[in-house]
């Protein structure tokens, strides 16, 4: 959506050479494509409505007037209040003697799981960490968080009641007795319309009296998180969000909702169902993500993720030489195989999002290209140049394709070297489309991963202190 | 008028009264408190709407988007209403509509012995929960069930789905935990029963290797049992986005989806997003969840979902 917001914008607000003012018109034009884009982002339209008059006002200013390319500068516009209104300041819970964490929030919205994960990471700080079941109410809710808390060993206290207040009063009181610095206690989930069971939480809350109160929220939410967090703000005034599930494609708007209704922060981003997969929010990844524009960093690190360090070091090794050779093509291929589906991958990439979103992207026609690389010879594969007619013939024929594919894939690959050497020089190679982000482009040709081109990771904002590689395939 | 439990299972209705009587008083006076609810609802929109002011068309836009419904699916119902000649009752235009969106009124197949359904959908939506409800439902109505747990991965998720399978009085097929769900849907399928359901971990549509387990589970139940799965049933939340678009796209590529059950309508979410998806897509709605209880499970009814669509 984005790409093409960016590609509308600019159709709307046209070239301004010659003419130096935006009218009412082409500015309204424009905003019906951001107020359209938000909402494909599942933003709340209420949101939607004061962010688009914001950014209304300030496209009316100088800027944009100024700028020669208009469509590009309201994208600027719409970036910047979007990273602004999810908050620059990185929030976190809080560290004190005893720290005492509730989490509550809709069924499913993954309490549980961020239970266990919030334990792993304040275990790892050398904190004293105790789980508390409090969900009397889901079968096997108790059992999952027992399990939960024996894979990373963190002692759960369960208390043999139907009551949940006295479920996590004891618990609390007997984690403390042991000595324990931090519990966290797991909720029930329930609908913030439910009377009687947010009257239960406000009595949970008042008697384990929370340090932090976190309401974990899906990433998937559409208009329905505005009610959400409101009501629970309203109830028991949560002190932060945790969203979860943004392992997915969810553009994630909710996130926006939630932060310009409440003002709470997002504490973390929940990225899979392991329970290392907790990271820190980063604000302005998810304006990127809420935009559709592309999550280049996320992006590379899945890709460094999915990378063997073997495979990153030859990588840099072509870079350095400037060279892309089939050989290369199919160990990028294979790696962008380990990173998800493509569709997903590609979205992440600006300049390319849009044009996949609706249309599917024909996983076979990779599947071609692998098949006419396969026909290759070895020698041909690190040796391009030598494919000459002949030679082109027998591929066509081998992968079942015809010769101007294998003329087409020729080609591609010379553009992808040359793209190559302008970065081995350091040069970043432009996208058409694009304008300029903080992290800079990137070389947006489906079926080649990213390379550490963009932004080196030890200067992204806030990467520092992520783990590195060597997760296999970060998934299961 | 509520689709009933008979004509969803393509049953004849004597089943239907003993599940009445069952239900009992309080669960009939539930039931009527939360069709006030509605009806009040429906009332403001009645009284709202004037096809003449350009701010009721405006204010319909908004309830549909705010329904999650989606832009492209709002614009067409618009249109299509639009269209019309008479919109002097707004409401039943409207329920028209966007019933006219969702198809037919579903059937769930369950009319071979032994059927399968299979059941699917993103982390935490209500898959086990809605086996467990459905299984009821079908031993009420006669059917000898059986529950396979092919969710292997989550903790604690075979636990959970042995519970329902009791609550249900279902048999209930297991295994360990890491085990193949191809291999526990085979076993589940061997031990017999009249409708076999077979849940699945959650799992995010964007996940190839995921999905591919789950093209696995689906062939393995195919190549046991020609015809099944009969059902494949994709388990949406009510409260989701338009992310749910992508989940039934991707999800009928690995396990193509036959309906979908769209829970937690108990909550004020509208669950527009299923209009979105029928719309797109063309997949039926054949169950609603209204609750965490075991009774809270409906068939789905088009008129109603749309009423209580654009109700405030
Ligand atoms: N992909 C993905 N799955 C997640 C994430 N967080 C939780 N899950 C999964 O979401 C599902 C629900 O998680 P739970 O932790 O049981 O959710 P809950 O909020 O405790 O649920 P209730 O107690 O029933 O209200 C499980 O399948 C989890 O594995 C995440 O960040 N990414
Ligand atoms: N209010 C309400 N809650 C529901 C409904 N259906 C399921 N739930 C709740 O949603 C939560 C998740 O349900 P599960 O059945 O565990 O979901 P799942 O899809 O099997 O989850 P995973 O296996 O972890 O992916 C539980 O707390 C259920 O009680 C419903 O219709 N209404
Ligand atoms: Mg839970
Ligand atoms: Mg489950």
């Amino acid at each position: 959506m984005f790409d093409s917001l960016s590609d509308k914008l600019g159709a709307v607000l046209g070239d301004l050479r010659g003419r130096g003012r935006l009218d009412d018109e082409a500015i309204s034009g424009a905003m019906r494509e951001v107020r359209l884009a938000l909402l494909e982002a599942d933003v709340n339209l209420e949101v939607v409505r004061g962010f688009v008059e914001r950014v209304r006002e300030r496209a009316l200013g100088a800027e944009v007037l100024k700028s020669l390319t208009p469509g590009q500068q309201v994208v600027k516009i719409v970036h910047d209040e979007l990273t602004d209104l999810m908050g620059s300041e990185s929030a976190g819970l809080k560290r004190t003697g005893f720290s005492v964490i509730l989490l509550a929030g809709l069924q499913g919205s993954g309490k549980t799981t961020t239970a266990g994960k919030l334990a792993r990471a304040l275990k790892a700080e050398g904190r004293t960490v105790a789980l508390i079941p409090a969900d009397l109410q889901r079968p096997a809710a108790i059992d999952q968080l027992e399990q939960l808390g024996a894979s990373i060993d963190v002692p759960v206290y369960r208390t043999d009641t139907k009551d949940p207040v006295r479920a996590a009063t004891e618990g609390r009181e007997r984690a403390k007795a042991d000595g324990c610095d931090t519990v966290i206690v797991d909720t029930a989930g329930r609908l913030q319309i439910d009377e009687e069971l947010m009257g239960e939480l406000v009595r949970v809350r008042d008697a384990v009296r929370p340090t932090d109160i976190v309401l974990v929220l899906d990433a998937m939410l559409g208009q329905e998180a505005v009610n959400v967090a409101k009501a629970f703000q309203e109830r028991v005034d949560f002190d932060g969000v945790i969203l979860t599930k943004l392992d997915g494609d969810a553009r994630g708007g909710a996130a926006l909702s939630v932060r310009s209704i409440t003002g709470k922060p997002i504490f973390y981003a929940s990225t899979g169902e392991k329970l290392d997969a907790l990271e820190v929010f980063h604000p302005d990844r998810m304006a990127s993500r809420i935009l559709g524009m592309g999550d280049v960093l996320t992006l590379i690190e899945r890709a460094e993720q999915a990378a063997s360090e073997d495979e990153q070091a030859q990588m840099e090794e072509r870079l350095r030489k400037g060279q892309f050779t089939f050989d290369d093509f199919l160990s990028a291929q294979r790696m962008l195989r380990r990173m998800g589906p493509l569709q997903g991958i590609l979205k992440m990439l600006p300049g390319v999002g849009s044009q996949l979103a609706d249309a599917d992207i024909d996983e076979n026609k990779m599947k071609r290209v692998e098949a006419m690389v396969l026909s290759m010879t070895p020698r041909e594969r690190s040796m391009p140049h030598t494919i000459d007619g002949k030679r082109r013939q027998r591929i066509a024929r081998g992968s079942g394709v015809s010769v101007q594919d294998v003329n087409q894939l020729l080609e591609g690959r010379k553009v992808m070297e040359k793209m190559m050497k302008q970065v081995g020089k350091g040069k970043m190679p432009s996208l058409p489309g694009m304008p300029k982000m903080p992290g800079g482009g990137m070389p947006g040709m489906p079926g080649m991963p990213p390379q550490q081109t963009v932004a080196p990771r030890s200067t992204a904002p806030g990467a520092a202190g992520r783990k590195h590689g060597k997760k296999k395939s970060g998934r299961r | 008028m509520a689709r009933s439990w008979a004509e969803l299972l393509g049953d004849d209705e004597t089943a239907e009264a003993r599940e009445e009587e069952r239900r009992g008083f309080f669960g009939r006076l539930r039931e009527s408190l939360s069709k006030s609810r509605r009806a009040l609802g429906d009332q403001l929109a009645a009284v709202a709407f004037d096809p003449g002011d350009s701010e009721s068309w405006e204010r319909l836009e908004e309830a549909l988007l705010m329904a999650d419904v989606g832009v492209p699916a709002t614009v067409e119902l618009i249109r299509r209403l639009e269209a019309r000649a008479d919109l002097s009752d707004f409401n039943e235009a409207l329920a028209e509509e966007i019933a006219g969106l969702m198809g037919e009124p579903p059937v769930l197949n369950v009319h071979h012995s032994p059927a399968v359904i299979l059941v699917v959908g993103v982390n935490g939506t209500g898959k086990t929960t809605t086996i467990g409800k459905l299984a009821r439902k079908l031993h009420e109505h006669g059917r000898k069930v059986t529950l396979g747990a092919g969710d292997t991965f989550r903790a604690a998720a075979e636990e959970q789905l042995e519970i329902w399978a009791e609550r249900a009085n279902a048999t209930f097929v297991g295994g360990e935990r890491g085990a193949d769900p191809a291999a526990i849907a085979y076993d589940a399928i061997q031990a017999g029963g009249d409708v076999i359901l077979i849940d699945t971990a959650g799992r995010l549509h964007t996940q190839t290797n995921l999905m591919d387990e789950l093209a696995k589970v689906r062939r393995v139940i195919a190549g046991k049992l020609e015809g099944a799965p009969h059902e494949t049933i994709l388990v949406v939340d009510s409260t989701t986005g338009q992310n749910g678009l992508q989940q039934a796209r991707l999800f009928s590529q690995a396990a193509p989806i036959t309906g979908i059950a769209l829970t937690k309508l108990d909550g004020s979410a509208k669950g527009g997003i299923a209009v979105a998806i029928s719309h797109e897509l063309g997949i039926p709605v054949k169950l609603v969840g209204v609750g965490e209880g075991i009774d809270d499970l409906r068939p789905f009814d088009a008129d109603d979902f749309a009423r209580a669509l654009v109700s405030s």
